[in-house]
């Protein structure tokens, strides 16, 4: 057998092309397929839900607008972290975000467990005018968002591709998709409908407290005020077999 | 005009022909998509989309007969175009992180828009540096390193130019989208379906004028140069369709829904941002180095062995490198330990390369002191050696702990984008410019040392205050009073960093002050002038005193 040489390769582009996707492909072969076959990637626990229409069209704000940019949603398990935010993340609560918005920088703080932790009026303000409540911030104002109508043209679309990609979205929800955002916006209309689909876990009011307009402010106070707010962990026993991380 | 295009036309080879046909009908469909369009970015793209298509037609016929060749028969004038795109987007980018830097210090300036807040203006900056400046720069210095190594024109004649214009339409496209808020929120992979599926397109005809031109090489051997190249295009092209998979909402919708979630989406997503670091900001700018620094100090590659033990290695653990993004997260541990244990074993490679780049200057370090363009060359590569020691450091689990979510972290990027990338970035303008624009020399080699001083400034303050700022937080956020309480409010924090923002702020101004030296000094030589004062001829000027 001659002996090998470099030189084989570097004479032949095809087949440098060739090792190169090889030796490429290994390392996020081994890191990454797994996480889809292992179990105990995500936990098993009660209470995460798929997002309303409304949260989920509010979501979609949070996106559009780049929140992700300057706040994490991921609790890491720290001891300052849990203390300042509280319980660490679970990989379960962000199993139907599609992408996820784990973020890489808190030039804001993390938002992880946001959800009820300020009234709604705090985070009109606070989208309006930051510095009216937080003088020390450097957040930009958002007070377009109070003025502009929720664009309603693709919510049954948005809630039918959320179901293709995995979350249990069933027929039902997709169908109504456009009836339950409304139903989440008015305590005293027909809401047994969204309640029956989505659980008794869903916040019903006015968010953006003006009734006479769907605003994206409404969505996205929907949305903030959710997070992290599924999972019961007075109930979650984290010592629990397969919930070690 | 009218006979001018009867002319052309009857000299126009088959395959423009082809591709009057592929654009008549790409535009047909944009012009179906913008009528049917569910929203305004979607409408707005479409018709650029159309437009940028009969463009294309339009100029077709130019296109397809020019590509002037030079003595030796290189496509130079490509590469005159990506000078001038890359020098273009470089003052763009630099401009925006300005903006966006002092947004940080003075919320003000967000002006309360939409269009123009920091959380649409920061994908604009990274995307306008990393592909739109270091993009332009990897096609250029590519095409011009490939038919010199290989000594052969440039595969094709509508290819090149199909990938020159058809990657300028995806950053416009990829832009404008950003600031309508038209975003995937992946980082560094931002722009939408629709325009991943057309870089697609674009880089895949890259991939095939690279290896067309290796394919007609009259050199026996490929030049480690184009090794690099070879491996950032083809593993650029993997991370884009692994980390871009998705549903649209409709094909008339700008918005698509992520095909994964949770856990596993944020390792693709840290597999697809790390590597994009590791084969577009690295490997790729390595290949510029493995050229333009030994060409500029007339010296071979140190070493041939390192070389290759430097590219196999490198391209192989830079892959596994991603979990160290997500220290401390939902990812499980054994992830995260393989993402570390990768990241510090990619230490050595790095420094291989870095001292291989480096020690080509052996007998040849005279130049440092007379060659401000080399100067730029080999400062960038110490850079590289400075934050490729930072990057494995900060990957481990104890001082990730502190430095993630931080500025630190900014800091370190910026230490490789402005000092490696930037660098090497402008030392391989400095050295193409005089050939693409067919003079003799640089306007101004005084400019060069200026844009050099001003610039290296700019860095350090930049790095400095992030560094300071960056570990201040992470202390402060993990600081306990003697009483067990967290002992700093968030908000106290976020005002504790307004004096480094400003700081950080002022070294941006410097770095883009720089890029608008090298701006100048770029027209006035494309002009074919020479500075007043250094009209004499280059070799009296490198005379050491005796």
């Amino acid at each position: 057998m001659a002996k090998f040489s470099h030189k084989t390769i570097e004479k032949n582009s095809i087949l440098l092309l060739v090792l190169t996707l090889i030796v490429v492909s290994i390392g996020g072969l081994v890191e990454i397929v797994p996480l889809f076959w292992i179990k105990s990637t995500i936990e098993e626990v009660d209470g995460v839900r798929p997002y309303t229409p409304l949260e989920l069209a509010g979501r979609n704000i949070y996106v559009r607008e780049g929140c992700y940019n300057c706040h994490s949603q991921m609790v890491r398990s720290l001891r300052s972290e849990v203390d300042r935010y509280g319980h660490y993340s679970l990989a379960a609560e962000s199993m139907y975000d599609h992408p996820f918005q784990w973020g890489s920088k808190r030039t804001g703080p993390d938002l992880a467990r946001l959800g009820n932790k300020y009234s709604d009026e705090w985070h009109r303000l606070h989208m309006a005018a930051p510095r009216s409540v937080v003088p020390e911030s450097v957040m930009p104002g958002y007070p377009f968002l109070a003025k502009t109508p929720l664009d309603m043209r693709t919510v049954k679309e948005v809630i039918a591709a959320n179901a293709k990609v995995g979350v249990p979205y069933d027929e039902a929800m997709i169908e109504n998709a456009a009836a339950d955002l409304l139903a989440q916006l008015d305590p005293y209309g027909d809401i047994d409908g969204l309640m029956e689909r989505y659980g008794d876990n869903v916040a019903i009011r006015d968010f953006d407290g003006n009734p006479r307009m769907v605003s994206e402010l409404d969505a996205l106070i929907a949305y903030l005020q959710v997070l992290g707010t599924f999972v019961d962990f007075n109930a979650y026993n984290e010592q629990a077999a397969g919930n070690e991380r | 005009m009218a006979g001018h295009q009867t002319e052309a036309q009857t000299k126009m080879p088959l395959s423009a022909w082809g591709m009057i046909v592929a654009l008549g009908a790409g535009s047909l469909y944009w012009i179906i998509i913008a009528i049917y369009a569910l929203d305004t970015p979607m409408r707005f793209h479409a018709l650029l989309f159309a437009a940028a298509f009969i463009a294309g037609i339009a100029v077709l016929g130019d296109t397809a007969s020019n590509g002037k060749a030079d003595k030796r028969g290189y496509n130079n004038q490509i590469v005159k175009y990506g000078v001038v795109a890359s020098v273009f987007w470089g003052v763009v980018g630099f401009l925006v992180g300005v903006v966006i830097a002092f947004q940080l210090a003075f919320p003000q300036l967000n002006f309360d828009t939409s269009f123009l807040n920091f959380g649409r203006m920061r994908p604009l900056h990274t995307s306008a540096v990393i592909f739109a400046f270091g993009g332009n720069v990897l096609i250029a210095t590519s095409f011009w390193v490939v038919q010199r190594t290989s000594r052969a024109r440039l595969a094709g004649d509508i290819a090149p130019w199909f990938v020159f214009w058809g990657y300028q339409l995806f950053i416009v496209i990829a832009a404008t989208g950003y600031l309508m808020g038209v975003t995937q929120s992946r980082e560094y992979a931002e722009p939408e379906w629709y325009a991943d599926i057309w870089l697609t397109i674009v880089w895949v005809t890259y991939l095939l004028v690279f290896l067309g031109t290796l394919a007609k090489r009259r050199e026996p051997h490929i030049y480690v140069a184009n090794w690099f190249y070879l491996a950032f295009i083809v593993t650029i092209a993997m991370l884009h369709l692994g980390n871009n998979m998705s549903v649209p909402v409709s094909i008339f919708s700008s918005k698509s829904v992520a095909l994964f979630s949770g856990t596993q989406d944020a390792l693709i997503q840290w597999w697809y941002g790390h590597n994009a670091v590791g084969f577009f900001l690295t490997a790729g700018f390595l290949g510029i180095m493995y050229y333009f620094v030994p060409k500029r100090a007339e010296r071979p590659v140190y070493s041939y062995r390192l070389s290759i033990i430097h590219f196999w290695a490198l391209i192989f653990l830079y892959i596994w490198a991603g979990p160290h993004h997500l220290h401390y997260t939902a990812l499980p541990l054994w992830a995260q330990t393989l993402g570390a244990t990768f990241s510090l074993m990619l230490w050595m490679p790095s420094w291989g390369g870095m001292l291989n780049g480096l020690l080509t200057l052996k007998g040849a370090w005279d130049k440092l002191r007379t060659d401000p363009v080399i100067r730029m060359l080999v400062v960038s590569v110490a850079f590289y050696g400075m934050s490729t020691f930072e990057g494995p450091v900060m990957s481990m689990h104890w001082v990730n702990g502190l430095s993630h979510y931080t500025d630190w972290t900014i800091g370190h990027v910026h230490s490789g984008a402005l000092g490696w990338v930037g660098f090497v970035s402008f030392g391989a303008i400095y050295c193409m410019a005089p050939a693409v624009f067919n003079v003799k020399r640089l306007y101004s080699l005084v400019l060069v040392e200026w844009h050099f001083w001003v610039a290296t400034f700019g860095i350090l303050l930049y790095i400095t205050a992030m560094w300071v700022s960056g570990i201040m937080q992470g202390l402060m956020w993990r600081a306990y009073d003697a009483l067990g309480f967290l002992e700093f409010s968030f908000a106290e924090t976020v005002e504790a960093m307004h004096p480094y923002y400003v700081i950080r702020g002022l070294g941006g101004v410097l770095f883009l002050a720089g890029a608008l030296i090298m701006a100048y000094n770029v027209y006035m030589t494309a002009k074919g002038r020479v500075r007043g004062s250094e009209d004499v001829p280059l070799d009296t000027l490198a005379q050491p005193a005796e």
